[in-house]
C-alpha cells in the first residue's frame, strides 16, 4: 500500500510517500519547507499562508522523488490535529483537494501520535514510552489498555516555546533551540533555576522568567547550559516515572526539540541506568514530516478506519488519548 | 540491609536501627544529572519528605515515626508498619469493616488537608492497615497546598484507585463521606473533584 502524507500543525509544511511493503515502512520521499518568521515567533496565519504558497510544489516534489504515479497512490494523509488552527485548516484543504481530485480515500491521523508510530517503524523499537518534546507538545505518551495515553506532560508551554521564547528575549533567533544548545556548550557554571516537576508532570513558565531574570547577572553561556540541563532533567525524570509505572523497558524521542544532543545524552543515560533500551530516529523523522502521517495513514487504514470528507474537520485541541487505537 | 522496593528515584530497604526493625529510603544519586542539581534535589526532596511525615503526625494522622535523617546518604529511616496493605485485604473485608475504615481513611485525608498537606500519592498501595488501623506511606510526591485543586486532584487518585482497581464505588463514597464530616470545605472539594472527572486528563493506571 503507498499513502501520500500531508503535515502542516505548525510551522512546518510537509509532503511524503510512504510504502508499506512486507510489513515495513518504505519512505519513498519526504520533502518540507519550514515557515521561519522575520522577527518573533510562528504567527499562525502567516504561516498558513507559507503552506498553502508551498503545498502545491512540495506534493509535486514528492511525487517526482518518489517515482510514482499519482494512480498508484492509495490514500491521502493529513494531520488532522492537535495545531494552530489557520495551518491544520490549510493542509486539510489540500488533502481534500487531493482526495476528491483523484478519488482517494482520506484519513486525519492525529499529530502526536504520528510521532510516536514512525518512531516504531524506523527504530524498530517495540512498546516504548515516547518523550515527544517539541515547540508546542511536551508528553509523555506509552500504549496502556488499548489506547495511547498521556502519562506526563507540560501544565503550561512546551519545552521548545520556553527555549524559543527565552531565544527571543536572548536575541537568538527562531528557533532557539539549536543556537541555545551551541552557546551551552561554553556554559561552565550552573545557575540555579527552579526545577519544576509536579508528579508526573512539568512546566516551564516559571524557568523562563527566571532564566530571563538570572540574564542579568550572569553570562549567556551559563544560562543556556543552567537552562539545558535543568529542563532536560525533569523531562528525564517524568520520562523514568512513566517507564516505572507502565513497566516498560524502551524509552523513544520524538519532536524537533529531541533532535538536541545533550537531551539525547540525558535520556540516554536514564535508560542505562535503568537497564532499559534507548531509541532515537533520525532527524528528519524527529522534527515535523510528511512520513509520519503517510506512515500512520496506512496503519490506521489497513485496520478499518474510514472517514468522509464531511469528517475531516480538524480538531485544534486533538488529544493523544482519544484516538481509538485499531492496529496495535 | 534487604531491598524490598526500587522505584523512579528511591530505594526502600528493610534493616534494623537501635534494635528496632526500619525501613530505611535512599534517594538515589542520578547519572543523567549534572552534581549540583542533583544533590540540590535530592535534599530537597528528603527534607520535604521528612517535614511533611512530621507535620502528619502532627496533625494526628498516623504515619511511621522518623528515627533519624541522613543528609550525606539522603536517606531517612524511619519506623517498619508491620501491618498489611490496603490494597491486599481490602477485598477480604467485610462491609462494616470496609466502611469504618473508609472513613478513616476520608477523615485521616480531612486532617491532613485541613493542615495544608498534599499527600500526592493516596493510593490502596500506600496505606497500611496495622491492628485496625491506618498508616500512611510515602509521602515522596507530597507538598504543602491549601488549595482545593491540590486536594481535589489527590483525592482523585485514591477514587480511580477504589473505582478501577477494586471495582467498588461504594469505596469512595464512603472515604468522602468521613472526609466531609470532618472538613469544612469538604463540599467544595467534592465539588472540585467532579470537575476534574470532566476534565478528564489524569489518566492513569491503577495497580
Amino acid at each position: 500500500m503507498i499513502s501520500l502524507g500531508l503535515e502542516g500543525t505548525a510551522h512546518t509544511a510537509g509532503v511524503s510517500i510512504v510504502e508499506k511493503i512486507d510489513g515495513k515502512c518504505n519512505v519513498l520521499s519526504n520533502v518540507s519547507s519550514m515557515y521561519r518568521p522575520v522577527r518573533g515567533g510562528i504567527h499562525p496565519r502567516e504561516a498558513a499562508n507559507h503552506h498553502a504558497d508551498v503545498f502545491p510544489g512540495l506534493i509535486e516534489k514528492a511525487i517526482e522523488e518518489a517515482n510514482v504515479d499519482f494512480s498508484e497512490i492509495d490514500i491521502i494523509g493529513f494531520s488532522i490535529g492537535p495545531g494552530l488552527g489557520p495551518c491544520l485548516r490549510t493542509t486539510a484543504t489540500a488533502a481534500r483537494t487531493l482526495a476528491i481530485m483523484h478519488d482517494k480515500p482520506i484519513i486525519g491521523v492525529n499529530h502526536c501520535i504520528a510521532h510516536l508510530e514512525i518512531g516504531r517503524a524506523i527504530t524498530g523499537c517495540h512498546d516504548p514510552v515516547l518523550l515527544y518534546a517539541s515547540g508546542g507538545n511536551t508528553q509523555i505518551i506509552a500504549f496502556l489498555e488499548g489506547k495511547y495515553r498521556i502519562f506526563g506532560e507540560t501544565l503550561d508551554i512546551g519545552i521548545g516555546n520556553c527555549l524559543d521564547k527565552f531565544g527571543r528575549e536572548a536575541g537568538i533567533s527562531f528557533p532557539a533551540g539549536p543556537e541555545i544548545e551551541k552557546i551551552a556548550k561554553n556554559g561552565r557554571k550552573y545557575v540555579e533555576l527552579p526545577y519544576s516537576v509536579k508528579g508526573m508532570d512539568v512546566s516551564f513558565s516559571g524557568i523562563l522568567t527566571a532564566a530571563l531574570h538570572a540574564l542579568k547577572e550572569h553570562s549567556i553561556e551559563d544560562i543556556c547550559y543552567s537552562l539545558q540541563e535543568t529542563c532536560f532533567s525533569m523531562l528525564a525524570e517524568v520520562t523514568e516515572r512513566a517507564m516505572a509505572h507502565t513497566e516498560k523497558d524502551e524509552v523513544l524521542l520524538g519532536g524537533g526539540v529531541a533532535s538536541n544532543k545533550r537531551l539525547q545524552d540525558i535520556i540516554k543515560t536514564m535508560a542505562e541506568e535503568r537497564g532499559a533500551k534507548f531509541f532515537v530516529p533520525p532527524r528528519q523523522y524527529l522534527v515535523d514530516n510528511g512520513a509520519m502521517i503517510a506512515w500512520t495513514a496506512i496503519l490506521m487504514y489497513e485496520s478499518g478506519y474510514r472517514m468522509g470528507i464531511e469528517e475531516t474537520a480538524i480538531k485544534q485541541n486533538f488529544r493523544t488519548d482519544e484516538v481509538e487505537i485499531t492496529w496495535r | 540491609m534487604e531491598m524490598i522496593k526500587k522505584g523512579a528515584e528511591a530505594e526502600i530497604y528493610l534493616s534494623t536501627w537501635m534494635g528496632r526493625r526500619v525501613v530505611i529510603k535512599r534517594r538515589i544519586r542520578k547519572g543523567y544529572r549534572i552534581k549540583e542539581l542533583d544533590e540540590k534535589i535530592r535534599k530537597q526532596r528528603t527534607r520535604r519528605e521528612a517535614i511533611l511525615m512530621a507535620e502528619a503526625r502532627k496533625a494526628g494522622v498516623a504515619v511511621p515515626i522518623i528515627y533519624e535523617i541522613n543528609n550525606f546518604e539522603m536517606e531517612i529511616v524511619m519506623e517498619y508498619v508491620d501491618g498489611e496493605r490496603l490494597k491486599d485485604i481490602i477485598e477480604k473485608l467485610d462491609d462494616n469493616e470496609k466502611r469504618r475504615i473508609c472513613q478513616e481513611i476520608g477523615k485521616s485525608i480531612a486532617m491532613l488537608h485541613k493542615n495544608g498537606i498534599i499527600h500526592g500519592d493516596i493510593t490502596t498501595s500506600n496505606i497500611i492497615l496495622r491492628d485496625g488501623k491506618i498508616h500512611f506511606i510515602d509521602f515522596g510526591l507530597g507538598m504543602k497546598s491549601a488549595e482545593n485543586e491540590a486536594r481535589g486532584v489527590d483525592l482523585h487518585l485514591l477514587m480511580e484507585a477504589f473505582n478501577a482497581a477494586h471495582a467498588d464505588e461504594r469505596l469512595f463514597r464512603w472515604v468522602m463521606g468521613g472526609y466531609k464530616k470532618n472538613f469544612e470545605k469538604g463540599n467544595e472539594v467534592e465539588r472540585k473533584i467532579e470537575e476534574i472527572v470532566r476534565r478528564g486528563r489524569y489518566m492513569r493506571r491503577v495497580e
